[in-house]
């Protein structure tokens, strides 16, 4: 943003339609009748409901006989206050992979090497798989495509000992867990166990990244269970990708 | 179609005998092999369903058993079929429990005792086979009835709710809204289950899982919309993964229509077995070919894992290899949805126009080939309204060049499972482009050595050397050439050595005297 739009910029403000503080915006949506008089009268209700007064319904269509689909224009009395809103960082910058390549040829000037598995008697490899192979989640390739990248993949219930002695063998940077199933606790119980043998099995500060994923940790539940970071529901492999960027090829101190 | 590109027609020769050349060697391989999921599609042609009552399938129980006890390299049918000629159970299913709970002994018969027991399989397995062909008969005949679609390419639209129940009113009001073929997706992780699930069922992530009870009900219901509508709509699901030919088995005994069916989409996005994905897919391409199911190739998946205009002969390579492969189990050109997809960077100048020299040079290598072609989806951002102009070009040249399948996109692509209103924008764009457009492949001809005809020759040209790079490839195991490809990462970027990836433990040798009727009856064509 340029200095001068930063100081010219008021903290109430309204959308932007074709004049300043016109408030004008467009919505579609969908009721589920079908379309007639009344279709359209609730579709005017609802737009008012929602802050839009005068409401312009521009389009309605059946679709279906039980559907009816609406655009609306209307000028929203709402104000946006400027100064209420509330920015959640996430602690690392979100990198395509390109820059996530670029960034650990520069600064690691080798592969970075990941070491995947689900362990203890936890059989569903989604979440690894959708981290690691190059299928990937969400309309994001898995770690495998990125070539700077070094995937082993060791699949479903890998012991803790197997695991350990792997990454040891491929001189892993990180270590990636995924536990699905949580019947007793066995997430916990498996991601303790599994950092307390990391931390056995490698001189202190040598251990590798670890890093867990599954639908049921808690957040922020990271150093309790001895790893370095966990990851929820929903996690796609970029955010994956970009946090080890942030942990493994970001210089320590950065000088402005 | 006329052809409209002045193809070298020794080069096209020239792809599809190095495609054979590829091929021969892993049908090889493929024919000395079996693996536990081809023996539990046999079984399950004789007829063994069903599940314990921790829903691990009868199948599995019977195939696990025989393999501890006498190995898989003669065949599942030959013990399991001599147990019953001994009165070790009265009917399959009754064997496969108490084979479950270890009381049963298996044995390898010699002899008469052998024949007899391959008889008795073979009459068995031979019920399943004659369903299957009773399931393409009614097929044909409901098609007579009802009629196909009125317009090509047919309409194909996608549901995924993760309950059947769900899938069901939803499928079936996609077909009113005018699509022709509904592909239900599967449960995310359903391809690395090495079972099938069994019954009707409501939870799934992403998708809904393929069960034999789910497609029986799916079909049942669009049945009734065929009628209602005086339009066959076909069902497709996925053979795919670790339970391919179980799955396809399935799909020719419920009647679907398609199946998505590639010959290495496993091995490179799933990192299954290389040899463990070619033996299944061998059989379950032959039930396709015996059912009447028209496969779906993945070409797609080439195009969103690299980039769309330097992989784009990757796709023809796999087109040509998947042809290969189709034919030598059996089906016919008519059977073969092979993928392409419209996935080149729009902000690329003239992207429109390879697109259209990419689609015509697929159009035109497989004339008779009702291809799938499949909407953007690497390039859908969530802004909403450029995916609504980005589907419409890719419908545009859906209506140019002929093709045979269109897959709908949506412009919610990326964002949500498409809402109700997305749907139905989709098949507006659809209709007004086919409406517009549909008969401008009358009029295009792309000039001689124009654009496109340079940019088709150019792709053809990368699909001969990467195939010749193929055929020359080798190594240290002395391993078919196209595997020894597969592993040294010539397919994008994914390495999959024929000794790892995940069902490689499911693979066994045959020995000599290996018998499986339904591959036989398969092979020969014999309904008895």
């Amino acid at each position: 943003m340029s200095a001068k739009a930063a100081t010219a910029q008021p903290d109430i403000i309204r959308p932007y339609g074709d004049t300043t503080g016109d408030g004008m915006v467009q919505m579609s949506f969908t009721l589920p009748i079908p379309h007639d008089k009344r279709a359209e009268g609730a579709a005017l209700q609802l737009a008012a409901k929602m802050g839009l007064e005068p409401a312009l319904l521009v389009h309605a269509k059946a679709m279906g006989p039980d559907f009816t689909f609406f655009v609306v224009y209307g000028s929203v009395h709402h104000l946006v206050d400027l100064r209420q809103v509330e920015v959640v960082e996430r602690e690392f910058p979100l990198l395509s992979p390109k820059e996530v390549n670029s960034a650990i040829k520069s600064r690691l000037r080798r592969k970075l090497v990941v070491v995947g598995a689900c362990i203890g008697t936890d059989a569903h490899t989604v979440g690894i798989d959708a981290i690691l192979n190059i299928k990937g989640f969400a309309g994001e390739k898995g770690l495998e495509y990125y070539r700077e990248i070094k995937v082993v993949n060791l699949g479903a219930q890998v012991l803790v000992p197997e695991l350990v002695a792997r990454a040891r063998a491929e001189k892993a940077d990180a270590v990636m867990v995924s536990q699905v199933v949580t019947q007793k606790d066995a997430h916990i119980h498996n991601t303790t166990t599994m950092s307390a043998a990391f931390r056995e099995a490698y001189p202190a500060g040598k251990v590798p990244l670890l890093v867990v994923g599954g639908p049921r940790f808690e957040e922020g539940s990271a150093q309790r269970l001895g790893v370095d970071r966990i990851f929820g529901r929903g996690t796609t492999p970029g955010e994956v990708a970009s946090y080890l960027v942030h942990a493994l090829a970001t210089p320590k101190e950065v000088h402005p | 179609m006329k052809p409209v590109l002045d193809l070298d027609t020794s080069v096209v020769r020239k792809a599809r005998a190095l495609a054979r050349k590829a091929g021969q060697p892993v049908v090889r391989l493929a024919t000395s092999h079996t693996t536990v999921s081809v023996e539990r599609a046999t079984l399950r042609l004789a007829g063994l369903a069903g599940a314990d009552h921790e829903r691990v399938p009868w199948v599995n129980h019977l195939v696990d058993q025989v393999r501890d006890q006498v190995g898989l390299e003669h065949g599942v049918t030959t013990p399991v079929f001599d147990a019953l000629r001994r009165g070790e159970a009265e009917d399959l299913l009754t064997l496969a429990q108490k084979a479950s709970s270890g009381s049963v002994s298996f044995r390898l018969p010699e002899g008469r005792e052998g024949t007899r027991a391959q008889a008795v399989a073979r009459r068995e397995v031979a019920r399943g086979i004659r369903t299957i062909d009773r399931q393409r008969a009614a097929r044909e005949r409901l098609i007579k009835r009802h009629g196909d679609p009125r317009q090509r390419p047919w309409i194909y639209l996608i549901v995924a709710t993760g309950d059947i129940y769900e899938d069901i009113p939803q499928a079936q009001a996609a077909a009113r809204e005018g699509a022709d073929v509904i592909a239900v997706i599967r449960s995310t992780g359903q391809s690395l289950l090495d079972y099938v699930p069994e019954g009707a069922t409501r939870e799934g992530y992403a998708g809904t899982y393929a069960t034999q009870e789910n497609f029986r009900l799916m079909r049942a219901a669009l049945d009734e919309t065929s009628k209602e509508l005086g339009r066959y709509i076909r069902l497709t699901n996925y053979a795919s993964g670790l339970c391919m030919p179980e799955i396809a088995t399935l799909a020719g005994l419920e009647r679907l229509d398609m199946m998505l069916n590639d010959s290495m989409y496993g091995i490179l996005f799933r990192d299954i077995n290389p040899i463990r994905t070619f033996v299944d897919q061998r059989f379950s391409r032959q039930i396709h070919a015996r059912a009447g199911i028209i496969i779906n190739t993945g070409e797609d998946n080439y195009l969103t894992t690299a980039d769309a205009v330097e992989a784009a002969h990757t796709v023809t390579v796999s087109q040509l290899l998947n042809e290969y492969f189709a034919k030598e189990a059996g089906l016919e050109d008519w059977q073969l949805g092979l993928g392409h997809a419209f996935e080149i960077n729009p902000d690329l100048p003239d992207s429109f126009r390879m697109e259209l020299a990419h689609a015509l040079l697929a159009r035109q290598l497989f004339p008779d080939a009702p291809l799938k072609w499949m909407p953007p989806t690497k390039h859908m951002t969530g802004d909403v309204f450029r995916g609504y102009l980005l589907d419409g070009f890719f419908n545009l040249v859906g209506a140019m060049t002929g093709q045979g399948i269109l897959l709908v996109g949506m412009m919610t692509e990326a964002v949500v499972t498409p809402f109700l209103s997305d749907r139905d924008l989709a098949l507006q764009n659809v209709r007004y482009v086919m409406n517009a457009a549909g008969g401008l492949t009358e009029d295009f001809h792309p000039p001689r050595d124009g654009f496109i005809q340079t940019r088709a020759r150019q792709v053809l040209s990368e699909a001969v050397d990467l195939l010749d790079a193929i055929v020359h490839d080798s190594d240290a195991e002395g391993d078919p050439p196209l595997l020894a490809a597969i592993a040294d990462g010539t397919f994008g970027l994914m390495k999959r050595p024929p000794g790892a990836g995940k069902g490689l433990d499911g693979v066994v040798r045959r020995a000599p005297g290996y018998d499986n009727p339904a591959t036989t009856l398969l092979e020969t064509g014999e309904t008895k």
